[in-house]
């Protein structure tokens, strides 16, 4: 069998101590890789045989937890997902942009759970009915209508790569707002109204100013932008009901 | 154990440097400059139109000097560039689903292309060109 290639990697990885610290250094790093690894490997490489104190999440190292999201050279990135063969020179590590550094490449989430749970993603069925009268059956057609944004892992990359959650914190964000368009969309559910309380704000999606990176980066194809943008027409859709149609109720 | 994480500012006027992509959607934004400045344009043109025969005279004249040839064209490439952008755009804001699959988005880009060929000619036709 051929010999795997090598080659020498040097990573110049974000530091952040709390407990001793009180602005962030980059640390350098050289480490010899195998020319098929990703970044995460290269990580736990220096974690293994280097410096055990670097801190940095991860778990299932095929891009489906989405759990280990940084920015490589300036870019939100699944570093399970990133190729070493696809860089050049010194590879910059940093946490994903806009959360708070808990410690080294580990960023707090608390603020995007938060507004997860705020857009209450999970179905609010139209009519509540017992267990004994049977499922809620749902056609492919149906299916497909929000499969797509069915598939966000929660990696937060697109957070990272939105200027307008960087530059204004209140914003709920692309992937809370696909995960609200996502069960909108679903026939089994009635909670729209709801959650409309949440989406049709300047926080919701009215901070959105289309930029499109959230769809660019996100690792799951999702297209958060597609389904914000989806959601300021059915929004005016509502407004314009509600105030210029006599009668209208959104 | 307390936490102390640290937070680091997006930085508030110099963030779209920070990638290509950025600067793109800046462009986009500052095309809206230049459309803005070509409606105000038109407003005068109107106002000029109604202040009599000479007024408007000089204000045609006016717009076959150099610098406003200039300015014209930079709102037509902003105006195109924008459009286009627009009109790209319109696939992830308006999917159109047949049973269970989705028309393919060059189609409906294509279509508003295809819709503002159309609307310019006639434009170009009511103007006398043809």
């Amino acid at each position: 069998m051929t010999p795997l290639k090598e080659r020498l990697v040097q990573l110049e990885v974000l530091r952040y101590n709390p407990d001793t610290d009180t602005e962030a250094h980059f640390q350098r790093y050289e480490v010899m890789c195998q020319e098929e690894w990703v970044v995460l490997d290269a990580l736990n490489k220096i974690k293994a045989d280097i410096d055990p104190t670097l801190n940095y999440r991860w778990s299932c190292h095929m891009a489906v937890c989405g759990s280990c999201g940084m920015m490589i050279n300036g870019e939100p990135k699944l570093s399970c997902h990133a190729f070493l063969r696809s860089y050049e020179g010194v590879i910059r590590v940093e946490p994903l942009a806009h959360f708070p550094v808990e410690r080294d490449l580990v960023t707090a989430p608390d603020d995007f759970m938060e507004k997860l749970k705020r857009i209450k993603p999970y179905i609010i069925p139209k009519e509540k009915k017992p267990i004994s009268e049977g499922e809620y059956k749902q056609t492919p057609a149906q299916l497909m209508k929000f499969r797509q944004y069915s598939m966000c892992i929660n990696c937060m990359l697109c957070y990272a790569a939105c200027p307008q959650y960087g530059l204004t914190p209140d914003f709920i964000g692309p992937a809370a707002l696909t995960l609200a368009h996502r069960y909108n969309l679903d026939s089994r559910d009635g909670g729209r109204k709801e959650r409309q309380e949440v989406v049709a704000t300047h926080e919701g999606v009215w901070e959105c100013t289309f930029v499109g990176a959230c769809s660019e980066v996100c690792p799951a194809h999702v297209d958060p932008a597609s389904a914000l943008q989806q959601m300021k027409i059915t929004s005016s859709i509502d407004w314009i009901v509600e105030h210029l149609v006599p009668g209208g109720k959104s | 154990m307390s936490r102390r994480p640290l937070v680091r500012e997006c930085p508030p006027t110099t963030w779209y440097f920070r990638q290509p992509r950025y600067l793109r959607y800046m462009s986009r934004e500052i095309t809206s400059i230049f459309i803005g400045a070509y409606c105000v344009l038109l407003v005068v043109g109107l106002q000029r139109l109604a202040a009599g025969p000479a007024a408007w005279e000089g204000f045609l004249t006016a717009l076959k000097s150099p610098a406003s040839i200039v300015f014209q064209f930079l709102c037509l490439v902003a105006a195109v560039y924008h459009a286009a952008t627009w009109f790209n755009a319109t696939q992830k804001a308006m999917p159109i689903q047949i049973g269970e699959d989705f028309v393919p988005g060059n189609l409906i880009s294509g279509a508003h292309y295809a819709a503002w060929a159309v609307l310019s000619l006639v434009v170009l036709f009511l103007a006398g060109v043809f």
